[in-house]
């Protein structure tokens, strides 16, 4: 029975690559280190999968040799006139770069999940840059971990034991006990509340907002603080939850942007937090010695979008004129980051690049392909691992499904039910090798750990086939004319 | 007389039918070009182009049947780059600031830069390994990591940027001068630079140690500069360099403060002039807009308070920085004309071409596209005339350049652009026309028997920018400037046999690597078979 060890998970932007796995019979048996996510994707990633090509005929779905599949899919492509390609953030960087080159063949615009995720922090990033480092570095030095609109012990369960807070560094220890006390503390007054509600007493008391920092923030070790408009997991282990009111992210971020400029403030409170807890705030943020500020969605797709991201950054910019201070993204999908490196070496832009010319062209609102979408301009598209169907605006996937469809996809989504071609691909990182972006720009490399079922190529392939074919029928054309 | 070139080798003759032949009568033909220092691949270079989309816009390259599309200026995406180069007659480029952490990223960029042969150097100078080793004495085994890291990232030579002041600003802090103590490793820059060369000199490096100085680009750091270099003086044998100083011309400033600031060229150029055991590049100044990106993440922290322009940060664990700023160089600033003049007021002054190359730090002075430019303002003292008129008034009146007639021939200028470079390299197949050597060949469209190129320097200029022929491992690549065929380059790097061999070090490294850092051992190596073309140098240590 085969153990394999140092497998890179490929499930969140975390990229964590101390997975042990056991294989039996070309069988994902039994997985250590993984949180759930990992754990559960590599025991169930084979119960409902795609196996055969389809190809849609007469409306109906139906299978198709993967000759045929890959013969139709360059016949649409080479047809198209402005053709979408998207997708990438679950798929190696190996098959991104095949997906550049093949954009670039048949004059279409590529792009990747960043455009409705973190798009905005790219923007943000060029308009004023950002103060950021490996996740090494916060393990070993960060003495304040600030998560803001992000919920980490929900969306990327081992970043906060690997990486920050609960990590033991060469400066700075782990705070892993302090967890043990507040997770004790949360027990007891959930039991004590629901013990309280079976009781007679009609009202439950509220627990009052705390007045103030707790004093734990002020001492010289690790803290943790997150900032969301709701308590989350991750607020219920961190040393301090700072609750804003929904969409007034801004706000505070430049309150607090003032007040690290010292600068007085002349109102009471700022978007439900009063202004001394923000000025206490603000003097934690000055006195430690190396800070970092995570943030998630919940400040990129709010409102305001890249204005927060903007003001966050110009916020650590400013601290690093008396201290150290970090920020980075929390990025999603597991190769979210290497579908933006790739896309940036070889194009030199991050994502939402437009080939129509015989050059990149990037225009974000104007060559991201939402906004294509939502205008109807585009005449194809081919989806690479993911899923726009299902998460498109509804006028966006209207015009999506009204031209054809081709989906590189292992696992059946509403976007293979609508699609005119469907392949059906190995995962990566499981059944395929490769290479990905950590959140934090480190690359690593994804196992193959098991065999594919047969019949399922990796993305890579089928893009390289697809591409060959696609110059096939070029070179016909041309002959012919 | 002819060159003849079979299975991309230079070889005695050719014979038999349907041999290509290439009329280069009345035209310059040299070895392909050598960049020493570019900044081309990785991780801080793709940071500096997903930075600055406005850089792109003005500047693209349109795809063709033979080529891939791209886009320019500063920081050309991938492709752009290895055309570029071969446009100019240039086929080997060093990248010089591999993070070890993240050098897959720079070889999988390196893989899509296409025609050049290329390399990259890893960042050591600030890597706890080497700072704890060095700190306690222990030269061999910290030769033994180095040997390590050269295979396990794919590495060519030992970069040493700012030494222990990378380390320093983990927490925010640099190295004021090369003896101040790096805070929680008990050893000193001038402590680094000694170690590691020590280990470049037991490891038989092609290349010696390749350092950035402490202080770079703050005025009166020629002092320090003069120091790292006398620091190993005592440590070279022979005539042979053992230390590298690159991007010389922002490690030669002298004055209190920008106020004051001049250059301190003539005091480098004398140590250099009576020395054999340094090489420098000068790092020239073109008046551009450009983007700066280096390790030295503090002093790219001071150009951003200077100019109060975008700012990139990026730490690496327990390896090393970066920065990234946006930058114009202006004529008429009177610190940025200084600057020109110091990087030729450099050139001109060193007697020896082998010990100074042409280099622009691509793309921190100017990028790399520039250097026909450059070659014009060595080669005639009226291209530098022509700029110094409309420079900056008080830098052109303390510029040494006035007092300066030197004009590189053609002979030096071959060696700045390649020959000296690729020995300085320790690339013996490279630089040179003799029989066994790489077939990489420029061709330029100039007659140096009728062309003076004092007075008709901007027929160099368009000569050397637009390559008659680039011939790159006996294949022709480049005719008239275009891109006639596109190639894979090679990739170099330093295969280090030791004895014990590097393995039984392996597992007293895998002892530190969980402490140290965030990936597994097994998942920090590089696999050969990651580089598209992989081009080992062996070579054996002395341990």
């Amino acid at each position: 029975m085969p153990i394999i060890s140092n497998v890179t998970c490929p499930v969140c932007g975390s990229l964590c690559d101390d997975i042990e796995i056991l294989v039996e019979n070309n069988k994902v048996v039994k997985v250590k280190n993984a949180c759930g996510l990992g754990e559960s994707k590599f025991l169930n990633y084979n119960g409902h999968r795609l196996r055969k090509p389809l190809i849609r005929k007469n409306g109906e779905l139906v299978e198709a040799s993967i000759k045929e599949a890959i013969r139709r899919s360059a016949e649409i492509l080479a047809d198209a006139a402005y053709p979408i390609l998207y997708g990438w953030s679950n798929t190696s960087c190996e098959a991104i770069r095949v997906g550049l080159e093949l954009a670039e063949e048949i004059g279409g615009v590529i792009d990747n999940t960043s455009t409705v995720c973190h798009g905005p922090s790219v923007l943000s990033i060029q308009d004023v840059g950002y103060s950021t480092c490996t996740l090494g570095q916060i393990r070993h030095r960060a003495d304040l971990v600030i998560y803001w609109g992000s919920n980490p012990w929900s969306a990327h369960p081992r970043h906060i034991e690997r990486y920050t807070a609960f990590t033991q560094g060469r400066f700075q220890a782990s705070i892993w006990y302090r967890y043990l006390a507040h997770l004790s503390a949360y027990r007891a007054r959930r039991r004590l509340l629901r013990a309280l509600k079976l009781s007679s007493v009609r009202e439950a008391p509220t627990i009052e907002a705390e007045a103030g920092l707790p004093p734990t923030l002020f001492r010289k070790e690790r803290k943790m603080i997150v900032v969301d408009v709701r308590r989350t997991r991750t607020a219920d282990i961190a040393d301090y939850f700072l609750q804003v009111e929904p969409n007034k992210d801004y706000e505070v971020l430049e309150a607090l942007r003032a007040l690290i400029r010292d600068e007085e403030i002349d109102m009471d409170t700022v978007a439900g937090v009063p202004v001394e807890t923000l000025e206490e705030l603000a003097d934690v943020m000055i006195g430690c010695k190396f800070g970092v500020l995570f943030f998630g969605v919940g400040l990129t797709m709010s409102m305001g979008k890249l204005r927060n991201i903007d003001t966050a950054i110009c916020m650590v910019r400013d601290l690093n004129r008396y201290t150290k201070f970090i920020i980075m993204p929390m990025r999603g999908h597991f190769n979210v980051t290497g579908s933006n490196v790739v896309s940036t070496w070889q194009t030199g832009y991050p994502y939402a690049v437009d080939f129509s010319h015989g050059y990149p062209r990037y225009n974000p609102g104007e060559t991201s392909v939402v906004d294509i979408l939502a205008r109807g301009e585009s005449d194809a598209s081919l989806i690479v691992a993911s899923d726009p169907v299902a998460h498109f605006p509804k006028a966006a996937v209207e015009n999506l499904v009204r031209n054809p469809v081709i989906v590189i996809d292992p696992e059946p989504t509403p976007t293979t039910l609508m699609a005119d071609v469907v392949f059906p691909s190995s995962f990566v990182g499981i059944e395929t090798e490769g290479t990905a972006y950590r959140m934090d720009h480190v690359p690593l490399p994804l196992k193959k750990i098991v065999e594919p079922p047969s019949g399922c190529l990796s993305d890579m392939e089928i893009l390289q086939r697809i591409l060959a074919e696609v110059r096939k029928i070029k070179r016909e054309t041309a002959e012919v004319a | 007389m002819d060159i003849a070139i079979k299975d991309g080798k230079i070889v005695e003759k050719v014979e038999g039918k349907g041999v290509k032949v290439i009329d280069a009568s009345r035209m310059i033909v040299m070895p392909g070009g050598v960049d020493i220092h570019s900044h081309i691949a990785g991780a801080k270079v793709n940071a500096g182009r997903m930075l600055r989309p406005e850089d792109h816009f003005k500047d693209v390259e349109v795809k063709t049947e033979k080529t891939r599309s791209g886009v320019g200026h500063s920081i050309p995406s991938t492709f752009t780059t290895g055309y570029r180069y071969a446009r100019m007659g240039y086929t080997t480029v060093f990248e010089p600031a591999q993070a070890p952490l993240k050098s897959r990223h720079t070889h999988e960029e390196l893989n899509d830069t296409p025609i050049i042969d290329k390399g990259a150097y890893p960042l050591l100078g600030d890597c706890w390994f080497v700072l704890e080793r060095l700190a306690k004495g222990m030269i061999e085994e910290c030769a033994a990591y180095v040997a390590w890291t050269m295979r396990a990232t794919k590495g060519y030579a030992v970069k040493i940027v700012n030494p222990g002041g990378l380390e320093a600003w983990g927490f925010g802090g640099n190295m004021r001068n090369i003896d101040d103590t790096v805070p929680h490793f008990n050893i000193t820059p001038r402590e680094i630079v000694q170690g590691l060369c020590k280990v470049n000199e037991l490891l038989h490096m092609p290349h010696t140690i390749h350092v950035h100085t402490n202080n770079l680009g703050k005025p009166g750091n020629y002092v320090n500069t003069l120091e790292t270099m006398k620091c190993v003086e005592n440590l070279a044998h022979g005539d042979k360099p053992v230390i590298h100083i690159t991007h010389c011309q922002f490690s030669a400033f002298k004055g209190r403060d920008w106020h004051t600031f001049a250059s301190g060229a003539e005091e480098i150029a004398r140590y250099v002039n009576n020395h054999s055991h340094v090489t420098l590049d000068m790092g020239q100044i073109v008046f551009t807009e450009t983007t700066t990106m280096t390790a030295d993440g503090p002093f790219q922290f001071i150009l951003y308070q200077l100019t109060g322009n975008k700012w990139i940060n990026g730490d690496v664990e327990t390896e090393t920085s970066t920065g990234i700023v946006p930058f114009a160089y202006k004529r008429k600033s009177y610190v940025h004309a200084t600057q020109w003049s110091i990087g030729l007021e450099l050139a001109l002054l060193i007697k020896d071409p082998w010990k100074i190359y042409l280099t622009t730090d691509h793309p921190n002075a100017g990028p790399f596209i520039y250097y026909p430019k450059i070659i014009s303002w060595l080669m005639s003292r009226r291209a530098r005339e022509k700029v110094m008129r409309k420079m900056n008034k008080r830098a052109r009146q303390k510029s040494l350049l006035s007092t300066i007639d030197r004009e590189y021939t053609f002979y030096e200028m071959a060696i700045a652009t390649r020959a000296g470079q690729a020995r300085a390299l320790g690339l013996r197949h490279k630089g040179h026309l003799g029989l066994g050597a790489d077939a990489d060949i420029a061709i330029y469209n100039i007659d140096p028997t009728s062309v003076e190129p004092s007075k008709d320097y901007q027929l160099i200029r368009r000569a050397f920018k637009h390559a008659a022929y680039t011939v790159k491992g006996g294949e022709i690549v480049v005719k008239n400037g275009e891109i006639v065929k596109s190639v894979d380059g090679k990739t170099f790097w330093v295969d280090v046999e030791t004895s014990p061999s590097v393995d039984e070090f392996v597992p007293r490294l895998k002892q530190v690597f969980e402490d140290y850092y965030t990936v597994q051992y097994e998942n920090y190596v590089v696999p050969e078979h990651y580089l598209a073309v992989s081009c080992p140098v062996h070579t054996k240590a002395e341990i």
